[in-house]
């Protein structure tokens, strides 16, 4: 019985200890590709130049052109989902009826439950027609479209995260500034907002790793020219739509194509690592906090 | 008073921002799931369903990437579940406050915001490359459980979490071992929760297109896979690669596609809410 007991224990611990292998495999494969890249182009080149041509005969590697393309749809991303989502949030908490509140929020995380191609289908064929119509000038393949788009799927993340994080702050607070006469308004940006903010500016943190990592919408809507533009009308390229473009194609292991694809993905995961530490080391002090 | 109806006056205009964003969220909802349907659902017939991919748009049917969609699903249920159900047994009930089990946690948290194509380049290099299973079923299903495994853990240890103490002591109480208090009074009571979360992950392992594209999956499969060595292709990897052609057709077989595709997600999702709301008042 012991012996019985001892072992569903180990194996038990063996499922929880595949995440770590997950984790250690993921740096694994990134670094081993990624070393041997840089064997061939230097470090300083990767990180300086602004030029990212490694398909083409006469080859660059700036990954800034790139990494221009991804920050400049995830900046467009929180610009839409930022104030849409927090506004949602703060109305949901303080002015929404509760049976409203109920209804409302499932329909919203529909919103997040969309698959990310069905996203990049609507980017494509009906958000940037529509938006040609206002703006002529706009090209096929933009990163406005697509980090509008982008927002939207954001929007979710945003609103249900910070209500979470309104949710949890103490109701005398609330309670108090009511009692002083404070409007709902002034209840809200003077009191709640504070009070929650770390669970907020977490909210915000994660929408933007999540934003900088998304794939599908960006392959689709923004194009596959790695320009080094903060234009959002012309085409531009992400770290993600390019390992795309890679895959799609036939690049033989060993090939530096094929390495190119991991040196952007170890600079991705480097980007939503810190990003993500950051929320973690947050939410742990703020739920001491509460405590 | 000027101050007091200006205050007033904000308060209300803020509230009136706040419907107005809250039903613009659903507003866009509204106007993606008409232009898809209204686009698409011309192409909606038994032919649809059951016709090989094709290089003329209006023949282009979805059977092969059905049951691509099917078969991954199916290996990765078979793969994700016992592993994510037994580590998330293991944090809950298991794990000390040990430096091993707030490594895991870190660690785990971690993993749920990794972006999903970094799994796929996981996957290429691990199973494609090192294990040597190419651009197989397999390797597909492999790299979208390790991706799922953080959402069943963390459900399935909510799930445990919310199991009342008192129900566990009794089982203690009448000499029961651990093992079988789990097995008998800890899973019964938590299955709901775990069960959410799996059909909520399997949803969103469902619609995953990119780490599928760098492990390998085809964007035109003209058989059915027979084996988990073969090559497939999903549906959302049919989606996509329409899409992305530049003829009418494709997309008007893109929004058909679409709208199984989203048929399939809501219809899981509405199961799991259902379930969870089931469970919830059983708990209470």
């Amino acid at each position: 019985m012991k012996v019985k007991e001892k072992i569903i224990e180990f194996i038990l611990k063996f499922c929880a200890s595949i995440t770590i292998l997950t984790t250690v495999g993921i740096i694994a494969v990134l670094l081993f590709e990624s070393i041997a890249f840089f064997k061939s182009v230097s470090i300083f080149e990767f990180l300086t130049d602004t030029q990212w041509t490694p398909l083409y005969s006469e080859k660059h590697f700036g990954i800034l052109a790139l990494v221009s393309g991804t920050f400049l749809t995830a900046a467009i991303a929180i610009a839409v989902a930022l104030p849409i989502g927090l506004t949602i949030a703060i109305y949901l908490n303080m002015y929404a009826p509760t049976s409203f509140r109920k209804t409302l929020k499932p329909f919203l995380e529909i919103l997040a439950a969309i698959p990310t191609v069905v996203y990049g289908f609507f980017a494509l064929t009906i958000v940037t027609p529509f938006l040609q119509t206002i703006y002529p000038d706009l090209e096929t393949f933009n990163s406005l479209s697509a980090g509008i788009v982008m927002g939207i799927m954001i929007i979710p993340f945003i609103s249900s995260l910070s209500e979470d994080a309104l949710y949890a702050v103490p109701k005398s607070l609330k309670l108090a500034s009511f009692g002083m006469g404070a409007t709902r308004f002034q209840t809200a940006f003077k009191v709640m907002v504070p009070a929650a903010s770390s669970g907020i500016i977490v909210s915000i943190i994660l929408a933007i790793s999540r934003a900088i990592g998304e794939t599908m919408i960006v392959a689709i809507a923004a194009g596959q020219q790695p320009q080094f533009t903060l234009n959002p009308t012309v085409p531009v390229q992400t770290i993600t739509s390019y390992i795309v473009q890679v895959s799609m194609g036939d690049a033989p292991q060993g090939s530096i194509e094929y390495k190119t694809i991991f040196a952007a993905g170890l600079t991705l995961f480097v980007f939503t690592f810190i990003l993500n530490s950051i929320s973690f080391y947050i939410k742990k002090k703020y739920q001491e906090k509460y405590e | 008073m000027n101050n007091h109806k200006k205050n007033k006056y904000i308060d209300q205009s803020f509230k009136v921002l706040g419907i107005l964003f809250t039903m613009l969220g659903i507003f866009i909802l509204g106007v993606l799931i008409y232009n898809i349907v209204i686009a698409g659902f011309t192409r909606i017939n038994w032919d649809f369903l059951t016709s090989l991919p094709s290089r003329k748009p209006e023949r282009a049917g979805i059977y092969t990437a059905i049951i691509g969609t099917l078969d991954l699903m199916l290996l990765t249920v078979l793969f994700a579940i016992p592993i994510g159900v037994g580590a998330g047994i293991y944090l809950e009930e298991y794990a000390k406050k040990s430096k091993f089990s707030s490594i895991l946690e870190i660690n785990i948290s971690n993993l749920a915001g990794v972006p999903s194509i970094i799994y796929g380049l996981l996957g290429l290099g691990i199973f494609v490359r090192f294990f040597g299973f190419g651009g197989s079923i397999l390797s597909g299903s492999l790299t979208l459980s390790l991706l799922i495994l953080p959402i069943i853990i963390v459900a399935t240890r909510e799930a445990i979490k919310a199991v009342p103490h008192s129900l566990k002591e009794a089982s203690y109480g009448l000499g029961a071992s651990k093992w079988q208090t789990i097995k008998n009074v800890v899973l019964p009571s938590s299955f709901g929760g775990i069960l959410t979360g799996i059909i909520l992950s399997l949803s969103r392992a469902i619609g995953e297109t990119a780490p599928l594209i760098v492990v390998g999956a085809m964007a035109y499969v003209p058989f059915v896979p027979h084996s988990i060595f073969d090559t497939y292709s999903v549906l959302p990897m049919q989606i996509f690669s329409w899409t992305t052609r530049p003829q009418q057709g494709f997309a008007i077989a893109a929004a058909g596609a679409i709208i199984v595709l989203l048929i399939i997600t809501f219809v899981m999702n509405g199961i799991a809410v259902y379930f969870r709301n089931k469970w919830q008042k059983r708990l209470k």
